[in-house]
């Protein structure tokens, strides 16, 4: 994992639920690769063919809920975003984006200071997010976590952790 | 500054002297429980993952119940799979026909009081009323515990619900319940803990507390935790002097505190198809009812079944009305055909069903068609959950079930009580 990145803001509202990062229509497709261009589709159809590899989306609160759906972490570590600022997360999605892979951080305030377009920047060893002068706080995650997002989640991780 | 009881006992489970909500952190798990549902997806991710020997086969428990007895002939691949498993890996704990999952793991005493414990199952929540942070999780993560014995967590903020007073007489802990779960909403509790207090609870049986932790879920909740105290000590066989660092401090952080005057409650029905669409019984009198449920890891145990047979006693359940009772294991089954309480409830008109978890997960034992209505008292009245889509469901306390079997609509229970 990189201490440190930088990325394009896209920006969500509130309540982006597991429906709109991957509707039920689209599950039945035979890869995440194929399903990955319907990404935010009732939302914002254009914007999966839009998001380049570490770009980052930052949301209002409660992003992920809904089904507990794997696929909706697993086609946006596909898109590559590089993390997801938002305020809060629901339960499921906040374990199972860990799990395959997606980095979450948590930030009360970024959302309503920034617009989309903005580069902002992540520096996890100290914690912080920067936006132009300004710096906000996010949670620390422990190295173990770090480690298993690096790896591409739980399953690969503990495949390396296991030797094979 | 104090601590809360999920604080206090993620402290106890890490050896940290201090732990913040929102923090990040391992945990050592003290047990899991896998259902039939899910058993092969564990082994499989558990070979995917190239483990070989699981951490501890003693602190791993198969129990199979959504799958028992076998309704469909696939069904019984679950319980090879398990079966083949747990021989393998010399896991000795497997329950092939004993009961539901969440009443066996305190039950049996699997679970006891300070530990961490995952299930496969969102309703793991219920160990929490013995003083267990016990929650659900996915089956790759499970797969992952059963390899390493260890699972991240994020300490949960909690809402403190104060209840003191007596209960009226025909309210219950699943009256409670629902009327919390009306007034924070479905999404009232996402990620915290919640935790249970006051003289009302303390006053409350291990099982009526049982019903108040496996609802938790039901407001996202991630535990639904009450402090332990001698009745829960006597329950779990342990002694309390071992555990007097799982009570909460005056001075803990709470999110929200909420207090309620136990003489304030009412038996109430949650309404289609939400958990939170609550009403007074007062308010739905006179509704038809095509089928009754007494059952399942809400409300499946002795004193509700006690309390059905108390009003069905000598009395015939409505014509044209069924109702399905499904003790939630093999000995309260038992224990109620002792007390003479199956014999009542079958000279009423009731069916029998095997102690598993049928109906209630909509797979067995009861399944609705177009247009019934149902009043049960598990814990989910969703769209189709115990059949067609156009059925209806509403959740009650066992009273209020057995009182609308018994008039074949929605009535006041406490004219029986």
């Amino acid at each position: 994992m990189k201490e440190a990145f930088k990325g394009r803001v896209w920006k969500l509202g509130d309540d982006i639920d597991t429906d709109i990062i991957i509707p039920t229509q689209f599950l039945a497709l035979k890869t995440v690769e194929d399903m990955k261009k319907y990404a935010f589709n009732p939302l914002r159809p254009e914007l999966a063919a839009q998001i380049q590899p570490g770009d980052i989306i930052v949301a209002g609160k409660n992003f992920g809920c809904g089904s507990s759906r794997e696929q909706a972490p697993e086609i946006l570590a596909a898109l590559k975003i590089s993390c997801i600022i938002a305020k809060s997360y629901a339960r499921i999605f906040y374990r199972n984006a860990f799990n395959n892979g997606l980095l979450l951080l948590e930030n009360n305030e970024l959302y309503d200071c920034c617009r989309e377009g903005d580069e902002v920047s992540v520096q996890l060893e100290n914690s912080q997010v920067l936006l132009g002068e300004k710096s906000f706080e996010v949670a620390s995650i422990p190295t173990d976590l770090l480690q298993m997002v690096e790896a591409g989640g739980l399953v690969p991780f503990m495949r390396k952790r296991n030797g094979k | 500054m104090g601590y809360t009881l999920a604080e206090k006992i993620i402290m106890r489970n890490t050896k940290r002297s201090s732990v913040t909500a929102g923090e990040l952190l391992n945990v050592n798990v003290d047990k899991v429980m896998v259902h039939d549902i899910f058993a092969p997806f564990v082994v499989e991710k558990f070979r995917e993952m190239g483990f070989e020997k699981v951490w501890n086969p003693d602190k791993i428990v198969f129990v199979y119940d959504h799958l028992v007895p076998t309704s469909f002939i696939e069904d019984f691949r679950h319980h090879k799979i398990a079966d083949a498993f747990a021989a393998e890996q010399h896991i000795k704990a497997v329950h092939r026909a004993d009961g539901v999952c969440h009443q066996l793991m305190p039950e049996l005493r699997y679970v006891v009081p300070g530990q961490v414990v995952f299930g496969t199952d969102s309703h793991t929540t219920t160990y929490g009323a013995i003083g267990s942070f016990s929650t659900g999780i996915g089956y790759t993560e499970m797969a992952a515990i059963f390899g390493t014995g260890q699972l991240w967590i994020k300490v949960p903020p909690t809402l403190k619900f104060t209840i003191d007073g007596e209960l009226p007489n025909g309210v219950y802990s699943k009256d409670i319940i629902l009327r919390i779960l009306g007034d924070i909403g479905a999404d009232g509790g996402t990620y915290k803990a919640l935790e249970f207090g006051g003289s009302t609870i303390k006053g409350l049986s291990i099982s009526s507390r049982m019903t108040l932790s496996n609802m938790a879920v039901e407001a996202g909740a991630k535990v639904g935790l009450i402090e332990p105290d001698e009745k829960t000590f006597a329950f779990s066989g342990v002694e309390g002097s071992q555990f007097q660092d799982l009570k909460s401090d005056p001075d803990a952080n709470y999110e929200k505190v909420f207090h309620y005057d136990a003489s304030n409650f009412k038996p109430v029905v949650a309404c289609p198809s939400n958990v939170d669409n609550i009403s007074d019984v007062e308010a739905l009198l006179g509704t038809k009812i095509d089928q009754g449920f007494i059952g399942s890891c809400t409300n499946g145990r002795f004193e509700d079944l006690e309390v059905a047979a108390k009003i069905l006693k000598g009395r015939k359940i409505a014509p044209f009305t069924k109702l399905i009772v499904t003790p939630a294991s093999r000995s309260i089954y038992a224990e109620a055909a002792k007390a003479g309480i199956i014999g009542i409830l079958v000279e009423a008109g009731a069916i029998m069903n095997p102690p598993a978890c049928g109906l209630c997960c909509g797979r067995s034992g009861g399944i609705v068609s177009d247009g019934e209505r149902v009043i049960a008292t598990n814990n989910r009245n969703f769209l189709g959950r115990m059949g067609s889509p156009k059925s209806e469901i509403f959740l009650a306390s066992p009273a209020t079930v057995a009182a609308a079997a018994l008039e074949g609509k929605i009535v006041d229970p406490r004219k029986y009580l």
